[in-house]
């Protein structure tokens, strides 16, 4: 679960960079979209490698999930949470939901099936057509949200998994999870929000 | 002092239970939240009604026997305190109280708020112990200890075993008890000949047992009357993985390890 998360929050540090480069301009954004097609196998290597890790991702939350029902079956009539926070207890939530934006992620702007218009050869056109669509710009912020929800209690926790815990370290990783976490909801929310606003057309 | 009681009522370890309010106006506020059972079960006796069914032995909190689910808190709402020292001045006149037994497959409910936490001995026969000849001691300074690795076991072995933070773990997971006495054995030089094998079978039977997964939540350090931090988590986890992968495979002579 902590690797994997790790491998899948580190590909999204480096798919936000490659994204903001939609601020300098088209013919940028659509260069690099065209120098990462042609470098085959770095390209194919990521994604394989990005399929296992979604695989392994979802085979552990699978097990842990049977694992949590099978310890706990009977359910408090009252549960009340002392300092946990809400993105650690919606994981099982927040991870699904962001499954699925990932699913109509790649079928709106990589298969280019998510019923807006599409030009396999203008990335920049299509993220500024698809955005021009209120909903679908919303369904994305709202998605980035849970995705930094998720970011925030994986981010702040897989050293705990991987044995690391020190009185001196801890509450700076959890704050670093917090503020990296934040900065990649502002990141990716900024490019719907900028092509809303007109700034990105 | 008046109280309302809602408790889970449950005659045997396989019957149903459920929820049955009570109410008593015999309260006092200096009594504990035990004290306020025994009173309440007076009143039940007098009625011809069955007795609530809960586990104490010390009542000073330090012996693990007591612990239930106060609204939803394992232990009730006073942070580092069991059942037993938890006071009713802490409650309001009135108040109304949902007591529940700890809930998990591990800790089968005997009776009413009673479970059997047989499954947490189990764990720590499987290697929470220094196995150590028998015979005469050596000089007490033969065995430097440092204060604060001295410190840092006391911490986890202050641990009582009551059960606390597998109630309040959403996933159910005993993470903390366990990882509680492989912190307190593997700060200490006599815990260090079979720290790994500790962690394995420890570990091991901590899942056999069939209790959930750690999600690093963090409730379970919250209720631990003992104040015991995460932080022996992630060290069991580090021991854990340091002996699965360095644990040889095994052959005649080295069978069963320490």
């Amino acid at each position: 679960m902590a690797v994997t998360g790790v491998v899948l929050a580190g590909f999204i540090v480096g798919h936000l960079l490659g994204n903001l480069q939609i601020f300098i301009g088209r013919d940028t954004f659509n260069g690099y979209a065209e120098g990462l097609k042609k470098l085959h196998v770095l390209l194919w290597g990521t994604r394989a490698a990005l399929l296992v890790s979604v695989a392994l991702h979802i085979w552990s939350t699978i097990q842990l999930a049977a694992r949590r029902s099978s310890a706990r079956p009977v359910a408090y009539q009252k549960y009340t949470a002392q300092t946990s926070s809400y993105a650690s207890r919606t994981m099982y939530m927040s991870g699904p939901i962001v499954a699925a934006f990932i699913v109509y992620h790649l079928l709106h702007f990589t298969i280019g099936v998510g019923g807006t218009p599409y030009d396999a050869g203008d990335p920049y056109g299509n993220v500024v057509a698809g955005f021009k669509v209120i909903p679908v710009a919303l369904a994305y912020v709202i998605a980035m949200g849970l995705l930094c929800l998720h970011l925030r209690h994986g981010l702040a926790s897989f050293l705990q998994t991987l044995g690391v815990n020190h009185p001196a370290y801890t509450p700076k990783i959890k704050l670093a999870a917090s503020l990296i976490a934040g900065l990649i909801f502002l990141g990716f929310s900024s490019i719907p929000v900028a092509v809303m606003a007109g700034v990105v057309s | 002092m008046r109280l309302v009681f809602h408790i889970w009522r449950q005659a045997t370890a396989s019957a149903p239970g459920k929820m049955v309010r009570y109410e008593s106006a015999n309260m006092n506020p200096d009594m504990s939240m035990l004290e306020a059972l025994d009173v309440l079960n007076e009143e039940l006796i007098t009625q011809g009604t069955e007795p609530v069914v809960f586990e104490h032995d010390c009542r000073e909190g330090i012996c693990g026997s007591c612990g239930f689910m106060i609204n939803g808190i394992a232990h009730g709402p006073l942070a580092r305190t069991t059942v037993c020292q938890l006071t009713l001045r802490h409650f309001k006149d009135g108040e109304e109280l949902y007591l529940e037994p700890w809930r998990a497959s591990a800790f089968p409910v005997l009776k009413d708020l009673m479970v059997d936490r047989a499954s947490f001995d189990r764990i720590i026969a499987a290697g929470g112990y220094c196995s150590v000849p028998a015979g005469s001691p050596q000089d007490a300074n033969a065995l430097l200890i440092p204060k604060p690795e001295a410190d840092r076991a006391m911490d986890a072995a202050a641990c009582i075993g009551c059960g606390a933070c597998v109630a309040a773990c959403p996933n159910a997971s005993a993470s903390l008890f366990t990882g509680a006495k492989i912190t307190h054995l593997g700060l200490m030089p006599q815990g260090q000949p079979e720290r790994e094998i500790r962690a394995l079978r420890m570990v091991r039977q901590m899942n056999g047992e069939g209790f959930g997964h750690c999600g690093n939540i963090g409730e379970c350090e919250a209720v631990c009357p003992k104040g015991i931090s995460i932080e022996v988590i992630a060290r069991m986890n580090r021991d854990f993985a340091g002996a699965s992968i360095t644990e040889r495979p095994k052959s005649g002579a080295a069978e069963d390890g320490a």
